[in-house]
């Protein structure tokens, strides 16, 4: 059985990879965020993961709105970046792991998720950034994308969204092979870059979000995509994919590493580890009498 | 285009994606430098290539965000088209909010403290 060694969440606003590629990590501006990601560094080269599932949203490099699908599974063997428009520097390709991309998708499909599979997927910032942020001297794991559409609505439900890592979760658990696998959520925190309540940051409901995202996540789990819209703002949306990921790790976490910082650019940046607690679980799973993982018991 | 209740909050919904085709079909084009180029060259040509309404054109023309928006923009992909035209995301901020570039910087700061 893979193990799921735990769960990262992570902004990625594009200024950040602006900031990598004229190399400002240390400059005054930018040296308390970068210096924030050295703990999950540290924490990623001791949990040894083997494979990274990452949770992200396309901004428009590989999806357009002729076909939109809510939620994708990379099935690639590589995964290339490309220009977006803006200047960022295309960054190397990354190595897929087709075995478990279709691991996720014959168990997402049999659990009732009706993903679309792409054996062709171009992953954009949202990508690149946190695999550069995490890895800086270049990423040692094989890697799943999964995209999670926040470009047009109708949404999934934050529910839905950690339905879906749930189910992801228990696929990876069930997959045969000794790999560890680190599963990745992108995005937020608060911002809003539209309308004239664009620069919308909301740090009270960002503090709750990385409280209870650990400790309650069910909490977060009843909002609707309008209301987490009018909490976190129009892109702040983008806690879906923190919320996949939790529901990936499992239900019992312990916290390793947080940080929060306003402003990046427009954005409240968030950065969050957390790992699977087995002191929390159930004494029939720690005694090792529960089938399978703490996750069936949901 | 939905706003959400009193917030002025643009919901890219149906009806946005539908009448914003053209114009986020265009921005989407500015993934590829070629495309960039030729729009630099010549808008009002790579307009009737995208088929641009009207008051789509007039936006773009214009610069104004908020009307681009109205029109069914989508955030994500403006912002292509917006570098292009020489902005970035907190000039974006400002003019939708009518402040200075300087001013909607602060007001950024200010939710940090």
């Amino acid at each position: 059985m893979a193990t799921i060694v735990g769960g990262i969440g992570t902004s990625h606003v594009p200024a950040i990879g602006a900031a990598i590629a004229r190399e400002q990590q240390q400059t005054p501006q930018w040296k308390p965020f970068f210096d924030a990601y050295a703990p999950a560094q540290a924490w990623l080269e001791a949990a040894r993961p083997d494979v990274a599932v990452v949770f992200y949203n396309d901004h428009g490099l590989n999806f357009f709105l002729d076909a939109m699908p809510t939620f994708a599974v990379g099935a690639a063997a590589e995964y290339r970046n490309a220009d977006e428009g803006w200047g960022l520097p295309v960054t190397r390709p990354f190595t897929g792991d087709p075995e478990l991309s279709w691991r996720l998708i014959e168990d997402l499909v049999e659990e009732e998720f009706d993903i679309t599979s792409c054996q062709k997927m171009l992953v954009d910032h949202a990508f690149t950034i946190p695999m550069k942020l995490l890895w800086p001297n270049g990423a040692s794991v094989r890697v799943v994308p999964i995209a999670i559409n926040t470009v047009q609505h109708p949404l999934p439900s934050p529910a839905r969204c950690f339905k879906l890592g749930q189910a992801v979760g228990r696929a990876i658990e069930r997959w045969d092979g000794e790999a560890r696998v680190v599963v990745i959520g992108t995005g937020g925190l608060s911002h809003q870059l539209d309308g004239s309540r664009a620069g919308f940051i909301n740090k009270p409901f960002d503090r709750l979000c990385l409280k209870e995202i650990v400790e309650e996540p069910r909490c977060l789990t009843h909002y609707s995509v309008r209301e987490l819209v009018a909490l976190a703002g129009g892109q702040g949306v983008e806690l879906l994919m923190w919320l996949a990921m939790r529901g990936a790790v499992g239900e019992h976490v312990a916290r390793v590493h947080t940080h929060y910082q306003v402003p990046i650019s427009n954005t409240a940046a968030g950065l969050l580890v957390i790992e699977p607690d087995v002191h929390g679980e159930c004494p029939a799973f720690a005694l090792g009498q529960g089938e399978g993982s703490s996750l069936d018991q949901l | 285009m939905t706003t959400l209740d009193d917030l002025d909050t643009p919901i890219f919904d149906g009806r946005a994606a539908q009448l914003g085709y053209p114009l986020n079909a265009m921005c989407f084009s500015f993934n590829d430098a070629g495309n960039r180029a030729r729009f630099l060259h010549d808008a009002e040509a790579y307009f009737d290539e995208f088929g641009l309404s009207e008051d789509q054109r007039q936006a773009v023309r214009e610069r104004d965000v908020l009307r681009m928006i109205a029109l069914g923009g989508n955030a994500y992909y403006l912002l292509k088209l917006a570098n292009l035209l020489g902005m970035d995301v907190q000039d974006i901020g400002a003019q939708q909010t009518g402040l200075t570039r300087a001013d909607f910087q602060a007001k950024l700061q200010a939710q940090g403290a």
